[in-house]
């Protein structure tokens, strides 16, 4: 099995202007992803652009693996135009996923925007266990929500616009779910607040206010991180993202290779 | 001996036999190709390669990173990512960025150091039956020197100075881009070097990549290698700020081919050592290019990005390239340029 291999594009779905979903199914054995892994897509046979592109894996269906995608550059507009029957190159599943969904404590999985992608396959997998606090700039960028529905054990969603559920940012949101508790007794709220986990995905700022919130309340957790990348495979160093250290001296861990998904605790915003 | 192919060739064989008297011509071009003595190897310095093809320093992480994609075995060198004598850290994100047929990258040489390379990923590339070639850079000459001793002494097969990175403000370019301390540089590191090649990375960033390849030369070196990235920019335009957080980074990538091409060709018409081309290199046919504008063997370098495999395929590509051309051997092509001009007559 390698982690290097052919797909053929079964579907190529548009879910709105910016958004689509595409389905490929692997030409050879593959090795099967794990939440929050990712993969590199060959979007172009040509120099121009020629390396891949990072993308979550999405879930996995009888269809076969499915990512889920928001045009932003040349790579995703390329990628938009894909039909299906097209062979296209793969590389992965990449990196190191969320840990494996076990314990006692109460997952709350938060997603900014597309960040929903990484943070799809948990909410499977915490099988309606998980908080999902989901959130988007409008009504627009809100996708699979009936299936997270289904999934979620509560799915709170929030709008920037208010467009849809509550306004105002998924980080306010949180804020507010973790605030609203009504609980005055210490020993109370600290062990209400050790017994989550959180699992987040979304763009910087959002991540970076996540983790401020979780060390701030002592909440453990993982974030997804996303770097610019060419090879996936911790080769090029490219993908550099800044860590505690021991030391005074800088250290950068690789995205690609170390993560994308870190403790909370390790990343130097 | 003369059943080496395999059955299903037996009508070619007949064919061949049956024609033998057609002429020197389609022999020399069928018996390579049906008997697959095909000769591959190339020599830089004192140095076998299997085959011309090695990677590009800097691109191939420490070899682990790719070998589930690429047999080691098959390459005709390793050539490692640039090691320091302490470990460096790099430079802060964002360190790469894709532009029209190539990416800047601004990695800053992060790389675990001298002994951590030699504690853990030397005794990994020892497994392999490919020579393992190894970048260096030092803030003076005297860690150049300490570099190349240790490493010799440590058995590596080749020592490439790294004299052109433009990513770090102290070490690198300096190195290659004056030639008096090029001169002094090579000579001292060619005093501590028994064992191994050395090779010398030069820098496009110079007015004439002739002097300083002869300069390369006359101060011992074995073989140089060329290009290293050109110096690059590229901005942001609803945020005006640079993409790379060091503002400017090397320029990598089929963008790069047709210069470093150039350079190569160049620098054939002025040394006798062997020259190692590279930029921009994707397919068999680039490789096949360098070659024919002088390179005796082909470092590939960002192509690993997009196609973890490319390295084994331009191999290949190469083999079938020869077997076409009814060539015995890749040192066939090496300076093979057919050109109507002569260097000399177009530099009178």
């Amino acid at each position: 099995m390698s982690r290097h291999f052919k797909a053929k594009i079964i579907n190529n779905l548009s879910l709105n202007g910016k958004n689509g979903l595409l389905s490929m199914e692997p030409l050879e054995p593959v090795i099967n992803p794990e939440p929050g892994q990712f993969y590199m897509i060959g979007v172009s046979n040509s120099h121009d652009p020629f390396l891949k592109r990072p993308f979550s894996f999405f879930r996995k269906t009888s269809e076969g693996i499915q990512f889920l995608y928001e045009v932003r550059g040349r790579g995703t507009m390329m990628m938009k135009g894909f039909r299906g029957g097209e062979v296209i190159n793969i590389l992965g599943p990449l990196g190191k996923g969320y840990p494996e969904p076990g314990g006692d404590k109460t997952p709350l999985l938060i997603a900014g925007g597309i960040g929903i992608a990484s943070v799809f396959s948990l909410v499977e997998a915490f099988a309606k266990r998980a908080y999902v606090f989901y959130g988007a700039r409008d009504k627009e960028g809100l996708l699979m929500l009936d299936e997270l529905e289904g999934l979620a054990g509560e799915l709170i969603i929030s709008t920037d616009d208010g467009s849809m559920g509550e306004k105002g940012t998924v980080v306010d949101v949180l804020n507010d779910f973790l605030t609203s508790d009504g609980s005055t007794e210490l020993a109370e709220v600290f062990s209400l607040l050790t017994s989550y986990l959180i699992y987040a995905c979304g763009p910087k700022p959002m991540l970076e206010a996540v983790s401020r919130i979780a060390l701030g309340r002592g909440i453990k957790g993982y974030i997804s991180a996303e770097e610019n990348m060419a090879c996936g495979v911790g080769a090029c160093l490219g993908c550099a993202i800044k860590v505690k250290s021991q030391t005074l001296a800088l250290c950068y861990k690789m995205v690609c290779k170390d993560g994308p998904v870190f403790p909370i605790e390790e990343i130097l915003w | 001996m003369l059943w080496c192919g395999t059955p299903r060739l037996l009508p070619l064989y007949i064919w061949v036999f049956s024609h033998w008297n057609i002429g020197k011509r389609i022999r020399s071009r069928a018996i390579p190709y049906l008997f697959s003595i095909m000769d591959l190897t190339v020599n830089i310095g004192h140095l076998k390669l299997k085959n011309p093809v090695m990677t590009a320093s800097g691109t191939f992480g420490y070899g682990e990173e790719y070998s589930e994609f690429v047999d080691l075995n098959r390459l005709g060198a390793v050539v490692v990512k640039g090691i320091s004598l302490e470990p460096r850290e790099g430079n802060p994100p964002p360190r790469i960025c894709e532009t029209p047929c190539g990416m800047l990258n601004t990695i800053g040489l992060q790389n675990v150091g001298l002994k951590r390379f030699l504690k853990e990923k030397l005794p990994y590339l020892r497994r392999f039956d490919t020579p393992v070639i190894v970048n260096i850079l030092g803030n003076t000459v005297r860690e150049y020197v300490r570099l190349s001793e240790a490493l010799d002494n440590a058995g590596v097969d080749g020592i490439e100075l790294n004299v052109s990175c433009p990513n770090v403000k102290k070490a690198g370019m300096i190195f290659g881009t004056d030639k008096k301390t090029l001169a002094m540089l090579v000579s001292k590191v060619r005093q501590s070097v028994k064992r191994a090649v050395l090779i010398t990375k030069l820098s496009p960033s110079v007015s004439s990549i002739q002097e300083f390849s002869k300069i390369a030369e006359d101060s011992g070196s074995d073989a140089v290698s060329l290009i290293n990235t050109i110096s690059g920019m590229a901005i942001d335009i609803e945020t005006g700020k640079p993409k790379l957080s060091n503002i400017t980074g090397g320029l990598s990538g089929p963008a790069i081919k047709p210069i470093a091409v150039r350079m190569v060709w160049e620098t054939y018409n002025a040394v006798k050592i062997p020259i190692i081309g590279m930029g921009g290199i994707m397919s068999a046919e680039d490789a096949i290019e360098f070659m024919l504008a002088g390179a005796t063997a082909v470092a590939v370098g960002t192509a690993n990005f997009a196609n973890p495999e490319a390295t084994v395929a331009i191999i290949s590509g190469i083999e079938e390239y020869l077997g076409k051309k009814g060539m015995r051997g890749v040192k066939e092509i090496i300076g093979g340029l057919n050109n109507a001009q002569s260097y000399n007559n177009l530099n009178n």
